[in-house]
């Protein structure tokens, strides 16, 4: 019986880490969906671009307010985290603050969690209130509905919980307030729980404890449900984000080889092609589905925090039109969710649903919307391209579908007949010399 | 006064087997747009005056394919890309510069990796390195103390990271540069890109070239700079709809620059 709390601790640890485990092989595996995208040049800058805008917070900074209250609830998280370490050990072997052993310097740590603890409790509320008192816009654009809304506001009790348990429970942890080294915060709330006696403020510590350990790993499952995924993936999503100038669009390989047969006169139109060179060819042009896209915008939709920055700078959604670039995220990512449930309950294959982000998700007034003026790239503090994804989309409508608006097919009809997307006589182009 | 542009072709370099110092690529607008046909004129007047050897393709140009691609024809892009491509890599050219921040975007970045590879300048960095090297002048002249505010066209600025070089060029106007609440990486785009300059808007509360509009006129500015054919006449368009016309000018920095010389 004695080691009862032990063997309890251990199969809640490996519940909460298996079915995140889990939950991760089907993230991997989702994002896998996506067709293959070539990633592997200059890895230097990569490491440097993770280093600097993920790591570093740099792209936070560009709006101080949020950014500031961001790192101190980030810097907070990963360094309070590190109490967990001794929370697992402490569980596992049934001591208590085995750190502790270290003398001096465990004081000082320990301070310092609470300092930040109390700075993460303050920040979250901030955060609490920007959303739900002052209504910032970018929190309650239309895409906004019932669940991103709750999801965030749920994520900011997560955390204001969690820094309770923690505060509370070194505040009512008679041995450490005694030591009285690191108790910077807590022996300002012991003196709450003075009256009680020492075995009732024992039952209130470890009733901490097994909380705060339990909301961890509740937290840590929680992440695959949430816009919270970008605390983990923020990593990997500005390692692979893209390092070419952003007016660079990808020239779609499939193409080149079409026109360069049309355009070669020493190719055999009906040679047949030699055997598996057309492997790669992709079977459609541009996206209407979660599958046609790459594997980095499929990562770029898990990993986007709904933070709206996008939407804020996009000039078609101040003006009005339907467009909005964290939506176009938003869709793709529960597009993918239902692929990858459509794939769970089909033993692994996806069956046809009758369904594709294009239309069922994306409208084509929202994609036709998009000047492709990057603002929105450049807003993303985690490397997102939301243009991407409306480009090869409208890849698709125009050379799957011919679905252009009118007047862009005028346009593209005058490109093909004059040269210009005007109907002038391209043997007129240098006219204006002489006017 | 037209006479006295001297606008060689590429055809009439080779004729001499001459190769000129840059390709001017003078794009659509640059070519057939009323209003981008002024802005053509000053860049080659200041050309003519700094001594370029420069030469245009004339009818042998044809349009980049910027447009077709941003609305999604790929395959038209690409088929514009390989014809031109063809024409420049038979000039054997090295050096392009043009007035369309677009055309500069899509020959700079999008046709290397279709066989064509040049050192591409929009041509406020060539007016820039040409005033660095002493071949150019700037005076202020008319434009010395007026407020002049700079708008960031979406392919130049955040597409490819070009925010100094017009600016420096309108300081060296002795002119006043303010700024809007939104410019350089956070600059709002005119409304023309991504074949927008093409089609009807979709559905709305405001066109985005009104909003673009207010947030200039909202620094009081004089004149309005602007470094894309596309750009200005969004631009005219939205003063215009605000009766500003009469007040405030919309210009390209190549006409800022040839207008306070008299050229
Ligand atoms: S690129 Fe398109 S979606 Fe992104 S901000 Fe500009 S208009 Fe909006
Ligand atoms: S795409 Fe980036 S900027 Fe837009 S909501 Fe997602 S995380 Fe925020």
């Amino acid at each position: 019986m004695h080691y009862l709390p032990n063997i309890v601790f251990v199969i809640a640890l490996i519940i909460g880490i298996g079915y995140f485990a889990k939950n991760v092989k089907k993230l991997v595996r989702n994002i896998k969906l996506g067709h293959d995208v070539d990633v592997s040049d200059n890895t230097s800058q990569r490491w440097k671009n993770m280093a600097m805008i993920a790591l570093g917070q740099t792209k936070m900074m560009h709006r101080p307010i949020s950014g500031f209250l961001h790192i101190v609830v980030y810097v907070g998280f990963v360094i309070i985290n590190i109490e967990v370490l001794e929370i697992i050990i402490d569980g596992i072997f049934g001591t208590h603050r085995i750190f502790s052993a270290i003398g001096k310097p465990y004081g000082v740590l320990i301070g310092a969690f609470e300092i930040l603890a109390l700075l993460v409790f303050a920040s979250v509320i901030i955060f609490w209130i920007r959303r739900n008192v002052i209504k910032l816009k970018r929190f309650w654009k239309s895409e906004m509905t019932t669940w991103p809304k709750s999801d965030a506001n749920i994520i900011l009790y997560f955390e204001m919980v969690l820094m309770t348990l923690f505060l509370v429970m070194n505040a009512t942890d008679v041995h450490f307030q005694d030591m009285n080294s690191g108790n910077v915060i807590s022996q300002f709330i012991a003196p709450w729980f003075g009256s009680l006696s020492e075995s009732t403020l024992h039952v209130i510590e470890r009733t901490a404890w097994w909380l705060h350990i339990l909301g961890i790993l509740a937290f840590l499952n929680y992440l695959y449900f949430s816009k919270h995924l970008h605390i983990l993936l923020a990593f990997p999503n500005t390692y692979y984000g893209s390092l070419k100038p952003q007016g660079q669009f990808n020239n779609l390989e499939a193409v080149t080889k079409e026109v360069r047969l049309m355009m070669d006169p020493n190719v055999d139109p009906f040679a047949v092609p030699a055997e598996g060179s057309e492997t790669n060819v992709p079977a459609k042009f541009g996206a209407s589905d979660v599958q046609d896209l790459n594997w980095v915008q499929l990562l770029n939709a898990y990993t986007c925090t709904e933070c709206g920055r996008c939407t804020s700078e996009c000039p078609a959604n101040q003006t009005g039109k339907k467009l909005s670039p964290r939506k176009i995220m938003m869709d793709t990512r529960d597009r993918l969710e239902e692929v990858g449930k459509n794939i769970d309950l089909n033993k692994g294959i996806f069956k046809d649903d009758g369904k594709q982000l294009l239309d069922n998700y994306i409208t084509r007034e929202e994609l036709w919307a998009c000047t492709s003026c990057n603002a929105c790239v450049e807003a993303c503090p985690v490397s997102i391209n939301p243009l991407s994804i409306i480009m090869d989309m409208r890849r698709y409508l125009v050379m799957e579908q011919s679905a252009a608006p009118a007047e862009l097919n005028n346009m593209m009809n005058n490109i093909e007949n004059n040269g210009a997307p005007w109907p002038y006589n391209q043997m007129d182009r240098l006219n204006w010399k002489n006017e | 006064m037209s006479e006295l542009l001297n606008v060689p072709t590429m055809a009439e370099f080779m004729a001499q087997g001459k190769q000129p110092e840059v390709l001017f690529w003078v794009g659509c607008a640059g070519s057939f747009d009323d209003r981008a046909k002024k802005i053509t004129k000053a860049f080659v007047k200041l050309l003519n005056k700094a001594k370029v050897e420069f030469a245009v393709l004339g009818t042998e140009e044809s349009c980049t394919g910027d447009p077709a691609k941003r609305a999604g024809n790929e395959f038209l892009f690409q088929m514009q890309a390989v014809t031109n491509i063809e024409v420049l890599n038979a000039y054997e050219i090295k050096k392009i510069v043009t007035a369309c921040p677009h055309c500069f975007n899509t020959i700079k970045n999008e046709y290397p990796g279709l066989g064509g590879n040049y050192e591409v300048m929009h041509h406020t960095q060539f007016l820039k390195a040409l005033l660095d090297e002493g071949r150019l002048t700037i005076e202020g002249g008319q434009f010395k103390g007026k407020r002049i505010t700079f708008h960031d066209p979406c392919y130049l600025g955040r597409a490819n990271n070009v925010y100094e070089a017009p600016r420096n060029l309108i300081r060296k106007l002795e002119a006043e540069l303010v700024e809007m609440k939104n410019c350089k990486r956070t600059g709002l785009c005119c409304g023309a890109g991504g074949a927008q300059m093409f089609k009807e808007a979709e559905k709305g509360n405001k066109e985005v070239n009104i909003e673009r509009t207010e947030q200039a006129l909202e620094v009081k500015p004089e004149i309005i700079a602007a470094g894309c054919p596309f750009c200005n006449t969004m631009m005219t368009d939205g003063v215009k709809s605000k009766d500003k016309e009469g007040d405030v000018a919309i210009m390209d920095i190549a006409e800022l620059i040839a207008n306070a010389q008299d050229l």
